[in-house]
């Protein structure tokens, strides 16, 4: 059951899919304009939760194309962050911009990531009872209204996007396994690509090396690297190794705002960080 | 190729599955009817009125149960009020089985004898057009459409959820029984509406009548088992299923469960409305009873007994239980309950999969190279 990329013919006539017209028809998302090079720009963002800063003024801005690291203590908000960049947190204060256009702070969460902003949880979350094929093809830009989601079908350019997905992420073999049986460094993979068949923009990505082994961390640091340029990246890890393997700008957030932001060399000789970690 | 939807929708049983309904129908539709007007009365093959009644009946509740799975088992949202909209749709057609007594009532008169006895002169505005049976027929789906639509839009919109939507909606149906529990609502009180004469012109205990109502139910419940199937098996049904199993993944990949569950909340309520109206002119009576919590939690408790998630389930456990009811009720009456509640506890903590996963486990336990439970699940859809 685990011998090819392409489902059998069975399971073809079951994924019946997208129809690969509508594509982009979401209503309420508006244009993504990237022309002064800006992906995501963040500005005097606050959030608290009971008296509690979250977010402290931050401000932040990710070029187009750019792979971003962003590091620090716990507590010091990066999911914060990635659930006011996706909808799922309001802030109390602040702008957030996606492109020079998009009003992250109006958006409901599927509206988000309509416009472009696809997110890995710092937990990888699949959808376990569905196969990895199917998790891919839920994942997969389309029109996701009800409507058209009730009578999609799966084009064959569909299909070959997903055996390709599948390829990159190296679970080809898995395509009709419940992704509940995978292991922990196949889920974060798999949750890998399905930000990637929705081709976002911009891709959030939080410690998606937990978990995984050497060998699995450095080809998910190559995938990045080549997502690149195309895709903007904003990756959260404590990992360091990987972090440098990245090669990207990092930023360090300690209380709920940027501490310190340059190549990683450069932070770590920062006084004020070296403080942060090692002064607790 | 893309193709049409009815080839979809046929495609969506397998063989066995096509066979298996095949033969519920030849059974519903001719060996039932055959048995109960050519086989005389004394003979141990005669099909008595009661037991086309019970099993009508019993198909009607199994439609309700497949409706409730749709919502509890791939949308992972417990309900604890469908007899509202059973309810709802049994009294939306009711009210044309009661204009259909005519002037045939106790009292004679042209108005419902309840009306006539709380000294109504004229017909409230609700029952205008409800001596049409095509109104009748709209109305018992559209009532439960719209008051599962707006209930739903508020409560999946707030983000209500688990336990809480659970109580919510139980509350819903007690608010509803109380409603139709006043004389001054217009539906008979806590009597309700019964001493049905016709339908469409025909007399209902006639066993030409009982046998057409019986054989309606049969087709709608295997239609619906049709749709649900089809349904489960769509795109539509995987990503119910992933609302069900991770709502914020769902959300961050583009979906938007509000409409996802509006949707499957709305249809399921219309089932269990058309259920409602094929039950009344059967059962031949309907009072605000149907809205009490008790029966909306049974609904769930046949759910549970089948198997949730299996389509097949449902029906089974809605048969079991319902037979069992139907016997019990008459030999032990006041223990009743008490087998329910202990059934239910039974069947939660040894059987989570219901009596259909209980069988699944067996055919997987024998030597040959069974599927597990989900593959056997998923391989019903091909």
């Amino acid at each position: 059951m685990t011998s090819m990329a392409i489902p059998d013919t069975a399971a073809a006539v079951r994924l019946e899919g997208n129809d690969g017209g509508a594509q982009m028809g979401h209503p309420a998302s508006g244009e993504l304009d990237l022309s002064h090079g800006v992906a995501l720009y963040l500005e005097n963002i606050t959030v608290s939760f009971d008296g509690f800063k979250a977010l402290n003024k931050l401000n932040l801005a990710i070029d187009d194309g750019e792979l971003r690291c962003i590091i620090g203590p716990n507590g010091a908000g990066k999911t914060t962050m990635m659930d006011v960049i996706t909808g799922k947190t309001r802030p109390d204060r602040g702008k957030a911009f996606f492109g020079q256009t998009i009003d992250l702070t109006r958006l409901t969460e599927a509206e988000i990531a309509h416009a472009g902003i696809g997110r890995k949880f710092q937990k990888p979350t699949v959808f376990e009872q569905h196969t990895v094929f199917e998790n891919l093809e839920l994942a997969m830009k389309a029109d996701k209204r009800v409507w058209k989601t009730l009578f999609a079908w799966l084009s064959g350019e569909a299909r070959d996007r997903i055996a390709d997905t599948l390829r990159q992420i190296r679970l080809d073999k898995e395509a009709d396994r419940p992704a509940g049986l995978l292991s922990h460094g196949q889920k974060q993979w798999l949750e890998i690509g399905m930000l990637l068949v929705q081709d976002p923009k911009l891709l959030l990505l939080d410690e998606p090396v937990a978990g995984m082994t050497d060998d699995e961390t450095m080809r998910t640091a190559e995938l990045f690297v080549s997502l690149a340029g195309r895709h903007s990246l904003v990756v959260v890890e404590h990992d360091m190794a990987f972090v440098d393997k990245l090669g990207g700008k990092v930023t360090v957030l300690h209380e709920g705002s940027v501490l310190a932001e340059g190549d990683l060399a450069t932070v770590q000789n920062d006084q004020r960080v070296i403080e942060v970690y090692l002064g607790r | 190729m893309r193709k049409p939807l009815i080839i979809r929708i046929l495609t969506a049983l397998d063989r066995k599955s096509w066979l298996a309904l095949g033969i519920f129908l030849a059974l519903c539709l001719v060996v039932v009817p055959a048995l109960h007007l050519l086989v005389p009365a004394d003979s141990p093959f005669h099909v008595s009125t009661y037991a086309i009644t019970l099993i009508g009946k019993i198909m009607c509740y199994a439609l309700v149960a497949v409706a409730m799975d749709l919502i509890w088992g791939y949308g992972g949202i417990l309900s604890l009020g469908h007899g509202l909209f059973f309810a709802l749709g049994g009294y939306a057609f009711g009210m044309y089985l009661m204009r259909q007594i005519g002037r045939d009532g106790s009292y004679g008169a042209e108005l419902p004898d309840f009306m006539v006895f709380l000294d109504w002169k004229a017909l409230p505005w609700f029952w205008q057009g409800s001596d049409s049976f095509g109104w009748a027929a709209m109305l018992a789906l559209a009532l439960p459409a719209l008051v599962a639509f707006v209930f739903g839009y508020f409560a999946f919109r707030s983000r209500i959820k688990g336990v809480y939507f659970s109580i919510i909606t139980q509350a819903l149906t007690y608010a509803g029984m109380l409603l139709f529990f006043r004389n001054e609502t217009g539906f008979g009180g806590n009597n309700g509406f019964t001493d049905f004469k016709r339908i469409l012109g025909y007399s209902i205990t006639a066993p030409e009548t009982r046998l057409v109502l019986f054989g309606l139910t049969a087709l709608v419940l295997a239609a619906t088992l049709v749709l649900a199937r089809w349904l489960v098996g769509s795109r539509f049904g995987r990503v119910l299923a992933a609302i069900r199993d991770a709502e914020s993944r769902v959300m961050f990949i583009g979906y938007n469960p509000l409409w996802y569950k509006l949707t499957i909340w709305t249809l399921s309520a219309v089932l269990c409305g058309i259920a409602g109206a094929l039950y009344v002119p059967q059962v031949g009576i309907i009072n605000p009873s149907e809205m009490s919590p008790g029966n909306s939690i049974e609904i769930a408790i046949w759910v549970a007994v089948g198997g949730r998630g299996t389509l097949i389930g449902p029906v089974i456990g809605a048969f079991v239980v319902n037979l069992a009811k139907s016997w019990f009720t008459v030999s032990f009456p006041e223990y009743w309950l008490f087998f329910l509640g202990l059934l239910f506890i039974v069947v939660t903590l040894m059987l989570p999969q219901g009596l259909v996963g209980l069988w699944k486990k067996r055919m997987a336990a024998r030597p040959a190279p069974a599927a597990g439970p989900l593959q056997a699940e998923k391989g019903v859809a091909p």
